[in-house]
């Protein structure tokens, strides 16, 4: 564990970090408020949004790109609605056909447009590059107090490190509203509430760590971390706000032995290349998710029946 | 152009056709198949069935090549999608029924998970000395270009066997969609129906991997069903228009693609259908928004229009914005809010009818009629001329409007 | 016009019109609906509701099953949207007496397996006091553990609310509006699917609310109980069928209007009419 570990592990593994806490802080809300599937949908439509980016500057510069993917999700999300009220359209199936529409668009324009010169394809866009994210200037722990090691941190560290504070300070500050709007949203807005602000807030928010996230480690890991933690951690606990710690732990744990596993795990196995660290990371989500459905202590719903359901 | 319309009416080449022969037959079943899922209310259970199909792809490839196979035969790679497709299916009830989570985040739990683990065998292919040109990533997104004769012939073989079956069990799948609990009092096994849906979807999905791909299959079985809701309320139809939809966009996207093989066919498939939906959305005559915009707006003025009569009768100052313009528009009102004669005259019908229905409401207690009593609903619809003859006789005294 | 016994109350025609009220309300009318119409789709749930609410008095909304009840209440408060209409609670817009409303939703309109306790229920009831983000005390804490001890639930301000029976849910949920400290109490069928000791200790605290000065108006289903419980009613079948003191408003006529003559005869003369 020494000047290689901080060189080729130490930032990729932060980003993950950081990633995983941003995603599945708003995922416990979504999950109590039956809006699991609003992160699935967020974290396709990512795509189209960068390849319009990508149409209209002509470059894959971080800001564009992640301006075009905020504002392709909450077009996703504005499309959802619109179905779901204009049509009568059950929520799940009107964001099926958002989500597909927009992800099909997506790549549609992406195999016309001419991305030769630029990295940009749909395996990126799922699966991001946490591998590549390396400090290349570090050799050693000591280059954590080296000003010009520091200045050439990967720039994906800082903006992850950024939105995934935005997104714990908006969890904080807004606590009340989430959860007494989660809980009763008729009574919140009796209260005088702005409910649908609320709503509009969480998955805004939602967003933001998606597209943040993408950006470093692809979509797949961002569905995964918005659903997995919050969803383990729920059959944790009976409060709320030990929910969401143990949702940050369950993040963290997932990020950092995902990671490893992927990297080190192959090696072990005597094979000679690492695998895809989104992948793994999503995959461990997946395991903590079983053993708290076997295992946890509050798994089994208590009191009120269950609604039967088919098949 | 020229190729579009070659392909279109099947003269692009052996291959091309068998493809849209075999694109077409698949979106009419997962037109017909997604519909019985959209009514069922488990659309997106499709979603986490589709990417479940990934690591078995990759395991299958893993396992065939272990064997001394070449790893890429279609049909050993459609048996290990089916495989962990089912244990996705599996994982999602296992988690909806035994723990407190619902279905949605099981599905995205699913979904996620079995994603990622693909993902990790697939680099783990890209390591192995055969699984360089191993080509899976075209699962993805599907693929037709350059495509095997024996693949395009599993693929319209599965195509017409799945419309085939859904020849067969329409009548079950029918009864349990529309009415579980009254097929269920008919006998009908609804937990085997369901069961059997779900096969299908699945046999659906893991045909359709190749051509559409797992992430955007979801999109075949979704959006006919949706589309066809717009045009009718009669469920029957429902069906067989979703049928149309799907079986139309596969067909016409697989041809288009095999025209310019630079477009993918999954998402050019998707997008048609996307098209489709649209164009129902805002037009369909039944349940489209442009009517449902005009018939609430219609709903409004009457309210308000009916409201400012009342308010005329009574000479009440109207203070409401949209009353007036109502009254207004229809000349009812000056601009200075002085009722007009016929304003006057159609307040004083206003105020007949309410006394009619009061009466009404006091002669016939007993009867289900005065439950239409929602101050929209002309009297006159209600009853018959002779029994408004007998309210006016009992309010007294002719009124003297026309 | 003929008139027939009963009808002077059943308000029928004579009072839909504008849907603006005149100015001003008087301050103590806990509230005022003028012209209310809701409609979900092209069927009106409630149509052209005039409505005015005794202060100090306990209210009950009743008519048959979909008649309207809840969406007036909800509309009232602005849950949901309304297509014409206008309320004042106390003289003012809804929205700037929230203060003084207290509102007790259908039990059922929550999940109740969210992560919380009965305590943190109670707590939400205090929001208006303490805003976004000023710290809960322990004062608040004693305040929301007297408004628990209220109705018969302080040793359970710990508990997980999934654990709790449907009486103790509503109990809890009634506890969260005795800590708004409002002046009116709207509540959606609190005795729905309640035991009979709930029933008991919820119209204990109604009626020690009433004493007290307040005002509710609660939507409710069972005739044989509007006697006993409230002294004012407002009969509603999508439009209002008759509103008053129970000894006045109460009558076989205006059941038979609001529920299209569907009640036998038995069981009307169970209810000690007025009239």
């Amino acid at each position: 564990m020494g000047a290689e570990f901080v060189q080729f592990s130490l930032t990729p593994m932060l980003i993950g970090v950081f990633a995983a806490v941003a995603c599945a802080l708003p995922g416990n809300f979504l999950i109590l408020r039956r809006q699991a599937l609003i992160g699935d949908a967020i974290s396709h439509v990512v795509l189209p949004g960068i390849v319009v980016a990508f149409l209209l500057t002509g470059t894959v510069a971080a800001i564009p790109m992640m301006l075009g993917a905020g504002v392709a999700a909450v077009v996703a999300v504005a499309l959802i609605e619109a179905i779901r009220r204009l049509g009568g359209i059950e929520p799940g199936a009107a964001m099926g056909v958002t989500f597909t529409t927009l992800f099909a668009g997506g790549v549609l324009l992406l195999e016309q447009s001419d991305t030769s010169g630029v990295h940009l394809d749909v395996e990126h866009a799922l699966m991001g590059n946490l591998e590549s994210l390396i400090w290349f200037q570090a050799d050693g722990w000591a280059s954590l107090v080296d000003p010009v090691a520091l200045a050439a941190l990967p720039p994906e560290l800082g903006r992850m490190a950024t939105v995934c504070g935005l997104v714990l300070l908006a969890t904080i500050l807004f606590w009340r509203w989430l959860v007494m709007s989660t809980f009763d949203e008729g009574f919140a807005q009796a209260m005088g509430l702005p409910v649908s602000a609320i709503g509009l807030g969480l998955v805004t928010l939602a967003a933001i760590s998606a597209v943040a996230a993408f950006d470093a480690v692809g979509s797949i890991i961002v569905i995964a971390m918005f659903i997995c933690p919050p969803a383990a951690a729920r059959l944790m606990t009976e409060r709320l706000g030990v929910q969401v710690a143990w949702s940050v732990a369950f993040a963290v744990v997932s990020a950092v032995l995902g990671y490893v596993l992927a990297g080190y795990g192959p090696l072990w196995l005597g094979a000679s290349n690492a695998v895809s660290a989104a992948g793994m990371i999503a995959t461990v989500s997946g395991v903590i998710l079983g053993l708290a459905c076997l295992f946890a202590p509050h798994r089994a719903r208590i009191g009120a029946g269950r609604s039967p359901d088919a098949v | 152009m020229d190729g579009f319309l070659d392909a279109l009416l099947l003269d692009a080449g052996y291959n091309a056709r068998l493809v849209a022969i075999g694109a077409g037959l698949l979106g009419l079943s997962a037109g017909a198949a997604g519909t019985f899922l959209f009514l069922r209310k488990r659309a997106l259970v499709s979603d986490a069935v589709a990417h479940s199909t990934l690591p078995g792809i990759a395991l299958a490839f893993i396992a065939m090549v272990a064997l001394g196979g070449d790893g890429r035969w279609l049909p050993g790679l459609l048996i290990g999608s089916a495989l962990s497709a089912w244990a996705g299916l599996l994982a999602v009830q296992a988690m909806t029924r035994r723990t407190r989570l619902s279905e949605d985040a099981a599905i995205g739990a699913v979904l996620s998970v079995f994603f990622g683990l693909g993902v990790v065998l697939l680099t783990v292919i890209q390591t192995m000395s055969a699984g360089r040109q191993a080509g899976l990533e075209s699962f993805l997104l599907g693929s037709t270009a350059g495509m095997l004769y024996a693949d395009a012939v599993t693929i319209a073989v599965g195509g017409a066997l799945s419309v085939l079956a859904i020849w067969i069990l329409r009548r079950p799948m029918t009864l349990v969609t529309f009415d579980a609990e009254y097929a269920a009092a008919r006998g009908v096994n609804v937990p085997r129906v369901d069961l059997m849906i779900m096969g299908l979807v699945m046999a659906i999905t893991v045909i359709g991997l190749k051509i559409v791909g797992l992430i955007l299959i979801v999109a075949m079985l979704i959006i006919p069903p949706v589309t066809a809701r717009f045009w009718t309320d009669r469920s029957g139809r429902v069906i067989w228009i979703a049928a149309l939809v799907g079986g139309v966009s596969a067909y016409t996207g697989a041809a288009l693609s095999a025209a310019a093989p630079a477009l993918p066919t999954g998402p050019i498939i998707v997008l048609i259908s996307a098209f489709l939906f649209a164009l129902s959305l805002f037009f369909a005559p039944a349940r489209g928004v442009a009517a449902a915009l005009i018939a609430r707006r219609r709903f409004q003025r009457r309210v308000h229009r009916r409201q400012g009569l009342l308010a005329l009768a009574r000479d009440e100052i109207i203070h409401d914005g949209l009353t007036l313009r109502v009254l207004q528009d229809e000349g009812l009102i000056r601009p200075d809010g002085v009722a007009t004669e016929a304003g006057r005259a159609q307040a004083a019908k206003v105020a007949r009818d309410e006394h009619r229905w009061a009466v009404a409401r006091e002669v016939h207690q007993d009867s289900g009629l005065t439950g239409r009593y929602d101050g929209l609903t002309p009297i006159e619809e209600v009853f018959t001329p002779d029994e408004i003859e007998e309210f006016d006789r009992r309010i007294g005294g002719p009124v003297g409007v026309a | 016009m003929r008139k027939s016994t009963g009808q002077a109350t059943l308000a029928l025609a004579a009072e839909a019109g504008r849907t603006k009220l005149p100015d001003p309300v008087p301050g103590d009318c806990p509230m005022a609906i003028r012209g209310l119409t809701v409609s979900y789709g092209e069927k009106p749930a409630v149509f052209s509701v005039d409505a005015r609410f005794a202060p100090g008095a306990m209210t009950a909304i009743i008519g048959p099953n979909g008649a309207g009840k809840s969406t007036l209440l909800k509309a009232a408060l602005g849950v949901i949207p309304r297509v014409s209409g206008e309320v004042r609670v106390f003289g003012q817009p809804v929205e700037q007496a929230r203060d003084r409303i207290a509102y007790v939703p259908q039990r059922a309109s929550v999940d109740w397996d969210f992560p919380a306790t009965v305590m943190d229920v109670v707590l939400m009831g205090l929001y208006r006091q303490v805003g976004l983000l000023r710290r809960l005390t322990g004062a608040h804490r004693a305040a929301a553990r007297a408004c628990l001890d209220r109705v018969g639930m302080a040793d359970f301000a710990a508990r997980q609310i999934g654990q709790l029976s449907g009486g103790q849910q509503q109990r809890v949920f009634l506890a969260r509006a005795l800590a708004q400290e409002a002046d009116l109490y709207l509540l959606d069928e609190p005795f729905a699917g309640v035991d009979a000791a709930t029933e008991r200790a919820i119209i204990d605290v109604i009626k020690t609310l009433r004493e007290e000065g307040k005002s509710v108006i609660a939507v409710h289903h069972d005739l044989t109980t509007v006697r006993r419980y409230f002294d004012h009613v407002f009969l509603i079948n999508v439009r209002k069928v008759a509103e008053g003191p129970v000894d006045e408003a109460f009558t076989e006529a205006a059941l038979n209007a609001a529920y299209g003559g569907s009640l036998a005869a038995p069981y009307l003369s169970q209810l000690e009419l007025a009239g």
